[in-house]
């Protein structure tokens, strides 16, 4: 038992190195893999809103679909705080800035922080009457204020501070490779500490049959706004995140396509799995670029064949992940973790097969 | 008399134009076993229901140890709608949640078993530990508080091993036989340091061996965790073997109580299981 920990620690301190090598290998020669950084650090920022989706849909129950009101509140936050004081006449420029506002500057990190907040706060003010409905008519509650949030960041109210529908660009990049990746690992690694505590053990009690959650004394209401408020924090910081990579951001950034997108990720990977929602993640942003190739023009034997043209791509896409839903119908990972045990398992249960196969 | 545990006084549960349970007044003292019982649709669920704040009592007063939990009056349309024998006075509500009874020491199970199914027995029981943690999510997220979690566990244990469920502790619970599935649920309950537990039905589905393992098991839970148990049963050999006193409900009013002679030989209880007048038959 105790070796099997030793060998599964080692291999996973390999596996972070291995990780470590290969993002220090891109970031050696950035300018060539461009294209995978930049794969990876989306993937990275959207692993952590499917996690944080996965802690409130597939942890308490709760199937909420305000992701991308959260993640506007996150990322409006952040690049607000910092873009830089000089070029901010020039962001503004037809609107002016809020003069309250014009020197008000922020390091990245403290930054996103308080993007975080700012989500979590508003999460905890709609909490109050948007808890109280189940299943589907607490998707459609978030969806509605996901889509107030946008309104409202767009309105001409806010023009002094959000740029209205112009947008805010000019936000700064991230310096390397590693400050999305492990920002998004910290964030990740905190909640998978939170959902394997006893306060994770009482959102997966509430999902489980949210009657007998109340009658073992857990109070419905104040965990259900704990689950929602977490998740809105971490699903802000994320927002923060994908402003600082996307470097410009306006209102349509934030549809709810985004929120569709992350869903998609999560019921991929499987509902109810952190590494599952992480898989998703990669596969999901990877998968979409890989498939370019169907984009192109394809030409077999002289002959041009008529299916390969822009857009192409995109059914191939679509055909994929009705596959992947009909017949993983759990995801790929169902409510299961990943585990050095079980893909040793699946390798072994592969071999016994060939083996008694090769016997018939 | 021993000291009153569970006091319940004209409580009124009324659905619409339907009432449910009609003035149900009844105790329960500490140290008693006391059961409900009646014929189907009598009414027993809900007065459990009422017990355990899942439903707030249409009238009526619940107090436990001497404390008021629930205590509600018609309001609204229920004020025109009422139809209660007990005529309703007016008083000022005061509801308790399921969890903050459950915190007092109320403990349930439920007739159809309601057990954190996709999680393991060992888990099932821990979950009922979090309530009495001293703890909040940052110090639980952060493991500052892992000498709570230690202690949460070592009990978990206990008293998986003091009910011979240790061995199946990391068993999914929807994949336990139905018998251990009704154990657990208990377990589970007593992991909430209970001073009264309610059962509802503990015995449904079982054969007369496993009742009269059932009986013997309350009874022993009684004396190790020094508990007060209200119960509601089908089972009459269980119910006239261990009940210390016997309340029995007819379309939600109460039709007889006290011990279980008195109310195996009680007219109205014969007629309301039978459903016929006839002669008592001794």
């Amino acid at each position: 038992m105790n070796k099997k920990r030793t060998r599964d620690i080692i291999l996973s301190a390999l596996l972070a190195a291995a990780v470590g090598g290969i993002l220090a290998w891109l970031q050696a020669d950035s300018s060539s893999h461009s294209y995978a950084i930049s794969i990876i650090e989306r993937s990275a920022i959207y692993a952590v809103v499917a996690v944080a989706m996965n802690m409130l849909t597939g942890f308490t129950g709760l199937f909420s679909l305000g992701q991308a009101g959260f993640m506007a509140l996150g990322a409006y936050t952040t690049a607000i705080l910092t873009i830089p004081v000089e070029v901010r006449q020039n962001v503004y420029y037809v609107n002016g800035i809020a003069p309250w506002l014009e020197n008000l500057h922020l390091p990245m990190i403290p930054a996103l922080i308080l993007g975080g907040l700012v989500a979590a706060a508003f999460a905890a003010l709609i909490g109050i009457p948007v808890l109280r409905l189940k299943s589907d008519y607490l998707a459609i509650a978030t969806l509605g204020f996901a889509e107030i949030i946008r309104a409202f960041l767009a309105s001409p109210a806010m023009d002094t501070i959000t740029n209205g529908s112009f947008g805010l660009n000019n936000i700064p990049a991230f310096k390397n490779i590693f400050e999305p990746v492990i920002l998004s690992a910290v964030c990740i690694l905190l909640m998978v500490l939170m959902i394997n505590s006893s306060y994770g053990r009482a959102f997966k009690a509430i999902r489980e049959d949210d009657i007998a959650a109340e009658s073992m004394g857990i109070n419905l209401f104040r965990h259900k706004q704990l689950a929602f408020v977490v998740s809105s924090f971490f699903t802000g910081i994320a927002g923060g995140l994908l402003g600082i990579y996307m470097r410009s951001i306006d209102t349509k950034t934030f549809q709810v396509t985004l929120t569709y997108n992350i869903l998609l990720i999560v019921v991929l990977g499987g509902i109810g799995s952190v590494t599952g929602s992480i898989i998703g993640s990669f596969l999901i942003n990877g998968g979409q670029e890989w498939l370019r190739f169907f984009d192109e023009p394809l030409a077999i034997g002289g002959v041009e064949i008529p299916l390969f043209r822009t857009g192409f791509r995109m059914v191939i896409y679509s055909v994929l992940l009705m596959v992947v839903v009909l017949f993983w119908r759990r995801g790929i990972m169902g409510n299961k973790e990943f585990t050095w045990e079980g893909l040793f398992g699946l390798f072994k249960r592969k071999r016994k097969k060939e083996t008694t196969g090769g016997e018939a | 008399m021993a000291e009153n545990v569970l006091h319940m006084e004209h409580v009124t549960m009324q659905f619409g134009g339907v009432v449910a349970v009609n003035g149900l007044s009844l105790d329960v003292n500490k140290g008693e076993i006391v059961a409900l019982i009646g014929p189907n649709g009598a009414g027993k669920t809900t007065a459990f229901n009422c017990v355990t704040g899942i439903y707030e009592p249409t009238y009526g007063e619940v107090s436990f140890n001497g404390q008021t939990i629930l205590r509600n009056s018609p309001k609204g349309k229920m004020k025109k709608l009422y139809a209660g024998d007990v005529p309703a006075a007016d008083v000022k509500p005061l509801i308790k949640t399921p969890d903050q009874i459950t915190k007092m020491g109320i403990a349930r199970t439920f007739q159809n078993i309601r057990l954190f199914g996709n999680l393991t027995v060992f888990d099932n029981v821990l979950i009922a530990k979090h309530m009495r943690a001293k703890q909040n999510f940052l110090t639980a997220a952060l493991r500052l508080n892992y000498k709570e979690e230690q202690r949460m566990r070592k009990e978990t244990m206990e008293l998986l091993e003091m009910q011979n469920l240790a061995h199946l502790k990391d068993e999914i619970a929807s994949s336990l036989p139905y018998g251990l599935q009704r154990h657990l649920e208990i377990a589970r309950a007593l992991a909430t340091e209970p001073s009264l537990l309610l059962l509802d039905e503990p015995a449904a589905g079982m054969n007369p061996q496993e009742t009269l393992e059932l009986t013997e098991f309350i009874a022993q839970i009684r004396k190790d965790y020094d508990l007060s148990i209200f119960m509601i049963e089908h089972h009459m050999d269980l119910v006239m073997e261990i009940s210390d006193r016997i309340y029995v409900l007819d379309f939600g009013r109460l039709i007889a109580q006290g011990t279980p002679e008195e109310v195996q030989n009680n007219e109205r209880v014969i007629e309301a299981y039978l459903g016929v007048t006839h002669d008592a038959e001794d």
